[in-house]
């Protein structure tokens, strides 16, 4: 067989030496090691590992309080942009809340794929006169968000939202599933929970509820708006929808509310759907105090601070006043 | 002057782009008025079989007619100019490649399991003149659309594409994907073994073509049987030999191949070869018909949604009766894509067998939104007919609105009904005007004698539309406490419940 090649199948095997196999063993030896290592180093009790979940908190986006101006601003008028300005001049201006620079995000009730005329969101016009003061006062970054209950890319747009929003160089923010950070709200009910990530990029935020009917609450107003900042099951908050608003008001400080009573939507809330339920009230409203924004609004829907448990039980978490007579609220009429 | 195969690949990236923007741009935000079911209306197979279902050429489906008239003259040019699936198909056969070219030769000529796809039109053609619609599960466009529409977009966008806002998820979707992944993978094995073997609408096109006018046409005095026309053959249809004409799908790779210029794309001149007939067994034929006639009854004598209501079969509005709609719908899933909400859902056997893929409501995934009538709008057969908002929600001129179902509430598991707990998130959601889900104020006592007063909730089945929204929102998350079923549903004249259905105030 000498000089014959070996057939491919028949090739032979080199014989070991010592060095060869002190090669090889030490190579496997190594490799058994770093198994051993591995398996001592992700060896647990537990199923699973977790890494704990970074919890964010909201931090206070008020101004320093000034006797100099009124608490709250009611205007009434025509022209929703004139009416906007004059309630946010009463107030101090729109310098006194924004700075130049400062990230601003609105909050306006955009829950639902609803025209204008049908009352159910904030309106258009609102929301674009107030983007456009936030602009005026050198804002870097207007942002438009809120977590719609029906498709929220449908919401913005026939809302007219959207294109009010663009005309006035703001910028539309829509929540997906991702865009939601755990927030530690520190309320009784609310504990932990899921905020839209946008609350923690802006400086000022400014929350631009609408006057509505809701048949749980009894109302839609200004602090059961901040319900549009929760991601989660949060229509499991309705078991207790009083402790839930109260608990959401205490843990979310805005800048500033204005309040849209243009078009109020009486009946069949919070949905709506029916121009018919929609009466005219052609009133703008800036306040301080979401309490007694809120106990004043419920005058469109006449309903009285006694129907809505709400209200005393945020008076009792010190969050504003019910009796909103007693405070400093100014009063105007525009053309 | 660019060769008719640099020609033939222009068209190809442009069609196949224009399929690509055509499904990207099926949404709310990018509709804007395109005719983004153009593939599936330029279908001369959607066209041909819906004609014998119902008896009309529907609106866009006249467009097959640009496809279907120039075939007779030209050939069977589609397949690879247009078709985006026979597209997908050539360039993974392409790419993908590891044969050497001795293989490529064997490999694309002509072989006799060809004459399958014939077949399968004949039977899906039979099915259809009896009135029962199953192209749609082979026909390549609906395939492709469906494969994109339930598949390939929701898993790119997994990748943060930015598609979707959420991701929507289907119901049985890794169904589709398989089929479309086994489509893809026959490639390996015989170059566009789908177009080659299985594809109805080739077939058809295939027919179509036996007679056209121009032709690719061998030179029998110049070519010297080196066979080299065989090496990137798209039909698979012998131009080194009598050209199978039904098979050849215009490509033209042949003649730019032909190192003597024996080959060229017209006329026949002197030395022209002839070309073979249409390679099916009459025998055969008549058998798969008679198939096809024994099919039918059997599929027919299976519980289906039309033979007896079903209470999940909830159709999507302006969809047709039930009969009519499976006599239309050729699961393209365009509608699934649309869907802003993703209720809309890819039925498995719920509907019985004739509606595999065909769409349904799954309330738990998303609801039907009140104001929304896209699915209609981009149904390429009128399945769903194209309706207006106000025809859907019952607004002037319109004194109904279009019913999907009806709600129910199940008061085990209702929290104010069954435990004491305030809640009605049904109610707040509920679109109608007035609401169909009122409430009736109740004081209950709990275990520990602890007095709630809660709000009951009830449907009022004259207002209710079935959007399925209280369904959808519902608190009690894995199965909800109030679930729309089918009955009510405006579409069907049997699936009643009430003897007269109240008019709305």
């Amino acid at each position: 067989m000498e000089g014959k090649k070996p057939k491919k199948k028949n090739r032979l095997e080199t014989l070991q030496g010592r060095r060869l196999f002190l090669k090889r063993a030490g190579r496997l030896s190594g490799g058994a090691a770093f198994l051993a290592a591995g398996g001592y180093m992700a060896y647990s009790d537990d199923p699973v590992r977790r890494t704990p979940e970074k919890i964010h908190f909201l931090p206070d986006y008020r101004v320093e309080p000034s006797k100099m101006y009124p608490l709250m601003a009611i205007v009434r008028g025509s022209n929703v942009d004139s009416m906007v300005k004059q309630a946010v001049d009463k107030l101090g201006g729109v310098s006194r809340f924004i700075k130049k620079g400062d990230t601003v995000l609105l909050k306006p009730n955009v829950g639902w794929d609803r025209m204008p005329e049908q009352g159910a969101n904030t309106g258009p016009e609102v929301v674009g006169s107030v983007v456009d003061l936030c602009r005026q006062a050198g804002a870097g970054r207007v942002l438009v968000s809120d977590v719609s209950l029906n498709d929220p890319r449908r919401s913005f747009n026939r809302s007219g939202i959207e294109k009010a929003v663009h005309d006035y160089g703001g910028e539309v923010k829509i929540c997906g599933s991702d865009d939601f950070v755990m927030t530690d709200m520190g309320g009784s009910l609310l504990k932990v929970w899921p905020v839209s990530r946008f609350l923690m990029e802006a400086d000022k935020i400014i929350n631009l509820p609408i006057v509505k009917h809701h048949s749980l609450s009894g109302c839609t107003l200004s602090m059961k708006n901040w319900y549009g900042v929760l991601g989660g099951r949060r229509n499991q908050l309705h078991q207790d929808i009083h402790t839930s608003i109260v608990d959401l008001a205490h843990a979310l400080k805005p800048t500033l509310t204005i309040m849209d009573a243009v078009r109020v939507l009486k009946r069949n809330g919070p949905t709506g759907g029916n121009p018919d339920d929609v009466v005219r009230e052609n009133t703008v409203i800036a306040s301080l105090d979401e309490v007694a924004l809120d106990s004043f609004s419920l005058g469109f829907l006449g309903l009285v601070p006694d129907d809505i448990p709400f209200l005393a039980m945020a008076e009792a978490r010190k969050i504003g006043q019910v009796d909103w007579r007693s405070l400093n609220v100014s009063q105007s009429q525009l053309g | 002057m660019p060769g008719l195969r640099a020609i033939r690949r222009i068209y190809a990236i442009f069609f196949f782009a224009l399929f690509l923007f055509f499904i990207f741009s099926t949404d709310f935000q990018h509709l804007k008025g395109y005719e983004v079911s153009f593939f599936l209306e330029i279908d001369p197979l959607t066209a041909l079989a819906g004609l014998l279902t119902s008896y009309t050429l529907y609106k866009g489906l006249a467009l097959s007619l640009i496809i279907i008239i120039p075939t007779l003259f030209l050939g069977r040019f589609f397949c690879s100019w247009v078709c985006p699936l026979g597209i997908l198909n050539q360039w993974l056969s392409h790419f993908a490649n590891k044969r050497r070219p001795f293989e490529e030769y064997k490999i694309n000529s002509y072989r006799s399991i060809y004459r399958i796809k014939y077949y399968i039109l004949a039977l899906l053609l039979v099915l259809s003149a009896f009135g029962m619609l199953q192209i749609g599960l082979l026909d390549p466009i609906a395939l492709i659309y469906r494969s994109f529409n339930i598949s390939i977009l929701p898993a790119f966008d997994k990748f943060d594409a930015g598609i979707y806002l959420n991701d929507p998820l289907f119901n049985g979707g890794i169904f589709i994907s398989a089929l479309f992944l086994l489509i893809i993978l026959a490639n390996r094995f015989l170059t566009r073994f789908w177009c080659r073997v299985l594809c109805p609408l080739g077939a058809l096109l295939g027919v179509c073509s036996q007679w056209s006018l121009l032709r690719i046409h061998r030179d029998v005095e110049k070519c010297t049987d080196c066979s080299k026309c065989l090496q990137f053959c798209q039909g698979g249809c012998d131009p080194d030999n009598e050209l199978r004409v039904s098979e050849c799908h215009v490509c033209m790779n042949c003649i730019e191949q032909c190192p003597e210029t024996a080959l060229h794309y017209g006329l026949a001149k002197e030395n022209s070869s002839v070309s073979k007939p249409l390679d099916v067994g009459k025998r055969r034929l008549v058998e798969t018909m008679v198939a096809g006639g024994v099919l039918y009854p059997m599929l027919r004598s299976s519980i289906s949604a039309h033979a007896s209501p079903a209470p999940t079969v909830i159709r999507p509005p302006g969809s047709l009766a039930e009969e009519e709609f499976l006599a239309r719908c050729i699961k393209c899933a365009a509608c699934m894509r649309v869907c802003p909400t993703n209720v809309l859902q890819p039925a498995l056997l719920e509907t019985g067998f004739e509606g595999l893929w065909t769409p349904i409501l799954i309330n738990r995934q998303g609801y039907c939104e009140h104001h929304c009538v896209l699915c209609g709008q981009v149904c390429p057969t009128a399945a769903i007919r194209p309706i207006s908002i106000e025809e859907k929600i019952g607004q002037k001129p319109f004194d109904e609105p279009i019913r999907l179902g009806t709600a129910f509430f199940d008061r085990g598991r209702c929290l104010p009904w069954a435990m004491q707990t305030p809640c009605i998130v049904c109610e707040e959601v509920c679109p109608t005007t007035p609401k169909a889900i009122w409430y009736r104020p109740t004081k209950v006592k709990d275990r520990h004698g602890k007095i709630t007063l809660v709000k009951q909730p009830f449907v009022e089945p004259a207002t209710c539309i079935g959007c399925g929204i209280c369904e959808n929102k519902c608190p009690v998350t894995d199965k909800a406490a109030i679930r729309v079923t089918s009955v009510g549903e405006s579409r069907s004249k049997n699936n009643r419940m009430l003897l007269e259905e109240k008019k709305v105030i």
